[in-house]
């Protein structure tokens, strides 16, 4: 079986006006044609599984799943009971929702699944299933936004469920029903007044849809917090849905995003936004939260018998090391956001006449810190396996990046020289590396075995090139 | 036409435990009893009003959230399943409830003339909330009353306490101004608990009373504090608080029900009794009772 994947992701509004009255407003028809033409890519991606995370279903006791395979009902919206009602009847994959509940509980979350007839399912996955998935062909699953969460215990419940889909091989598509900025109006209005609240909510809107279509989820994510401050009415303690939805997409920043429509519903901000996996090519994160894998806050009020042991073995070695310092930034010192911080008081490059010189570049990310292809030990001093080649290629991306923020490229590098921790283990892999990148460039080099650096990591280079002309 | 009369206030939360402790025909879930301090509160408010001649309730519930002003239910009858979105394991209701249409219309009509924005839900399809059916239950298990069922206008959420008060204290006006002129004797019920910090885990058997209490101290003070003013008449003190108590103890009146009780018995300077006190999954709920038909001076 091959692994299973998120092959799209929908961000879609909620309120119940797509679906009972498109036509008495152009806006909303427009979202309506949104949601169709989401509905035909859902199904050209050839997906087998729709996972909602709903910010209509409100939970207290962890995150409730949806596990009744057939659940039926008749929906009729709090406010707007006079559009109608959606009798609805729909898929439920009772199987994982079942997993997934297992899978958040090994993660350290509270979670049940709830299979009740007649239980009322909420108005944002009601209209986000008839829509996205008219004839029931795909099966669904969906799951409650728990009002006391924040960030990490959300982020987690994303990582729990795609624990799931990778181990069952399934397609999935990952969707969260939600408004933007969500404040309506208070009194009714004529349908075809219908506009953005405010035009502060307006401005915050476009600027999360920029991002959105710029593939910049994980962006998105890390301003929630901003974001419920500025156009959310303060019903529950955070923002929460775009936390999830970028941990399903392994908080990667570089989908391709696609805004399929924007407009009001009665006063708040309804979009229809396709997350495609494909990568973007677009750069870096602009902030950097804590990357959190498993949950362990205070979920044990009633009594201390329920501690959750964390599963040790599987949590992703941490990056330790000497502390991090801001690179110096005296006279001729070049520096960039795109390198990793230096490990002492030192700039990242050196200008000097018509030479640059590099400090020592190792393969560390910048904003992560984290080692392509493996620290070489743990915190404990304990030997691991890493990969000499990811590291190599990842030493020669950080002098790129340095050097193209000087203004300058790759083309630039006049010597190098190298420092391996294990020559007779990594000259080879390394050797490899250098033909097809700094070897091509063809500057003069020296390898040298050296007994450690400062960080878990076994290549460096040290760089001199020529100085960027301009300026 | 006589002057209609409102026999009591009640403050009467609640929280779906109490009916599933309870056990009672209609809902599903059975119970091995549970939150009995609380049970025998609402016994003894039933008990307090068993001799008393009323024609309907007015009950405001936290539960029918709505953001575009206030609502009421509109249709005679009401009759389905009501489950419990967050505790489905406890409440699965069969109601069948008359709604006093006539009552119901001419306070409506009144919040509109007052500038308030209101709507009337006439979809048959809608589901009662599940605070007002177990309000319902606790306070009349016979359902023989008709109702007048009001949404929680979410203004607090929107604007502020202040405001939702504002707009309760107005509600709570031309609700009483209605009932008086109706000629109809009348209970009206604020469906709330009061400190509202839940726990976020239920064990094993939800009805394991070992595991029961208030989830902080502070909530505990400021409770014990609004029980005082209750049981002293200082109505006005309570509504003059209701930001800090609201905000602190994140109390289950930010969505308006005891604002709009104590209006619409026109702020009781009398004292009320308190008929119980208990805690469900660590909120904080009284059962009080504003004896307005005995306080003759209060009626107009
Ligand atoms: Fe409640």
């Amino acid at each position: 079986m091959t692994e299973g994947s998120i092959v799209g992701s929908f961000i879609v509004p909620v309120h119940p006006h797509t679906v009972l009255a498109p036509e008495q407003n152009e806006g909303w028809q427009r979202l309506r044609d949104a949601f169709d033409e989401a509905a035909q890519r859902i199904k050209d991606a050839d997906a087998d599984l729709l996972i909602i995370y709903s910010t209509t279903w409100p939970s207290i006791i962890g995150h409730q799943i949806q596990a009744d395979p057939n659940p039926e009902w008749v929906m009729v919206d709090n406010d707007f009971h006079d559009l109608g009602s959606i009798p609805y009847s729909f898929n439920i994959d009772a199987d994982f929702a079942h997993a997934w509940n297992v899978a958040n509980e090994k993660r350290g979350l509270k979670s049940r699944t709830v299979n009740y007839t007649g239980f009322p399912i909420d108005v944002g996955s009601v209209v986000a299933l008839k829509l996205l998935n008219p004839d029931n062909a795909i099966p669904a699953v969906i799951v409650s936004s728990n009002v006391y969460a924040n960030r990490s215990e959300t982020t987690v419940l994303a990582k729990s469920c795609l624990d799931v889909i990778k181990a069952t091989g399934r397609k999935a598509v990952a969707i969260t029903a939600m408004s933007l900025s969500n404040r309506m109006f208070t009194a009714p209005i004529d349908p075809k007044d219908d506009r953005i609240h405010s035009l502060k909510d307006d401005e915050w809107n476009r600027k999360i849809l920029e991002f959105l279509g710029e593939g910049r989820l994980e962006d998105v994510g890390q301003l929630s917090r901003t974001i419920h401050q500025q156009i959310r009415v303060q019903k529950v303690v955070a923002f929460k849905p775009m936390w999830w939805l970028s941990g399903m997409n392994d908080n990667r920043n570089n989908l391709s995003g696609e805004v399929l429509a924007y407009e009001a519903i009665h006063g708040a901000g309804g979009a229809v936004v396709h997350l495609d996996p494909t990568p973007s090519g677009a750069g870096d994160k602009e902030y950097d939260e804590d990357d959190v894998e498993f949950f362990s806050g205070e979920r044990n009020v009633l009594d201390a018998e329920e501690e959750h042991e964390l599963i040790e073995d599987s949590v992703a070695p941490t990056s330790s090391g000497p502390e991090l310092w801001e690179p110096t930034t005296g006279e001729h010192s070049v520096n960039s956001e795109a390198a990793p911080k230096p490990v002492g008081m030192y700039p990242h490059a050196r200008k000097v006449g018509d030479l640059l010189y590099l400090s020592g570049v190792g393969p560390r990310q910048p904003g992560t810190n984290a080692i392509p292809g493996g620290p070489i030990c743990d915190e404990n001093g304990q030997a691991l396996d890493y990969d000499i080649k990811a590291q190599t290629k990842a030493v020669v991306d950080n002098i790129t990046r340095i050097l193209e923020e000087a203004g300058g490229s790759i083309e630039d590098v006049l010597d190098v020289t190298s420092f391996l921790v294990d020559m007779d283990r990594d000259f080879s892999g390394y050797n490899e590396v250098w033909a097809e990148t700094l070897g091509k460039v063809g500057p003069t080099r020296t390898t040298l075995a050296i007994r450690a650096l400062p960080t878990p990591i076994a290549v460096e280079m040290k760089v001199i090139a020529r100085a960027p002309t301009t300026e | 036409m006589t002057q209609g009369e409102i026999v009591a206030g009640c403050l009467a939360p609640h929280p779906p435990h109490l009916v599933y402790a309870e056990n009672p025909p209609q809902n599903e879930p059975v119970a091995e009893g549970g939150w009995e301090q609380l049970r025998w509160g609402y016994e003894r408010l039933r008990d307090s009003l068993k001799d008393v001649e009323y024609d309907a309730i007015v009950l405001l519930s936290p539960h029918w959230q709505t953001y575009v002003g206030t609502h009421f239910l509109g249709l005679p009858n009401f009759k389905s399943l009501s489950v419990d979105p967050v505790f489905p394991n406890l409440f699965r209701y069969h109601y069948d409830l008359n709604i006093d249409v006539d009552l119901t219309s001419k306070i409506h009509d009144k919040a509109a003339k007052a500038g308030l924005t209101v709507k009337m839900m006439e979809n048959p399809d809608f589901r009662v909330d599940y605070g007002t059916i177990t309000t319902g239950h606790m306070f009349n298990p016979a359902w023989d009353k008709p109702l007048v069922v009001i949404s929680s206008n979410r203004s607090r959420d929107y604007y502020s306490v202040e405001v939702m008060q504002e707009m309760m204290i107005e509600l709570g006006k031309v609700t009483r101004e209605a009932i008086l002129e109706s000629g109809k004797k009348v209970v009206v019920i604020a469906s709330n608990s009061l400190s509202h910090r839940h726990f976020t885990t239920e064990s094993a058997i939800p009805e394991d009373m070992s595991k029961e209490h208030i989830t902080s101290h502070a909530m505990h003070l400021w409770d014990m504090r609004m029980i005082n003013y209750f049981r002293t008449g200082q109505a006005q003190r309570i509504l003059d608080e209701m930001p800090e108590f609201t905000e602190q103890a994140i109390a289950e009146s930010d969505g308006g029900g005891l604002s709009w009780l104590l209006s619409t018995l026109d702020t009781p300077s009398y004292p009320a009794t308190l008929h119980g006190y208990g805690t469900i999954i660590g909120t904080g709920n009284a059962i009080v009772e504003w004896p307005e038909r005995d306080h003759k001076e209060a009626k107009q």
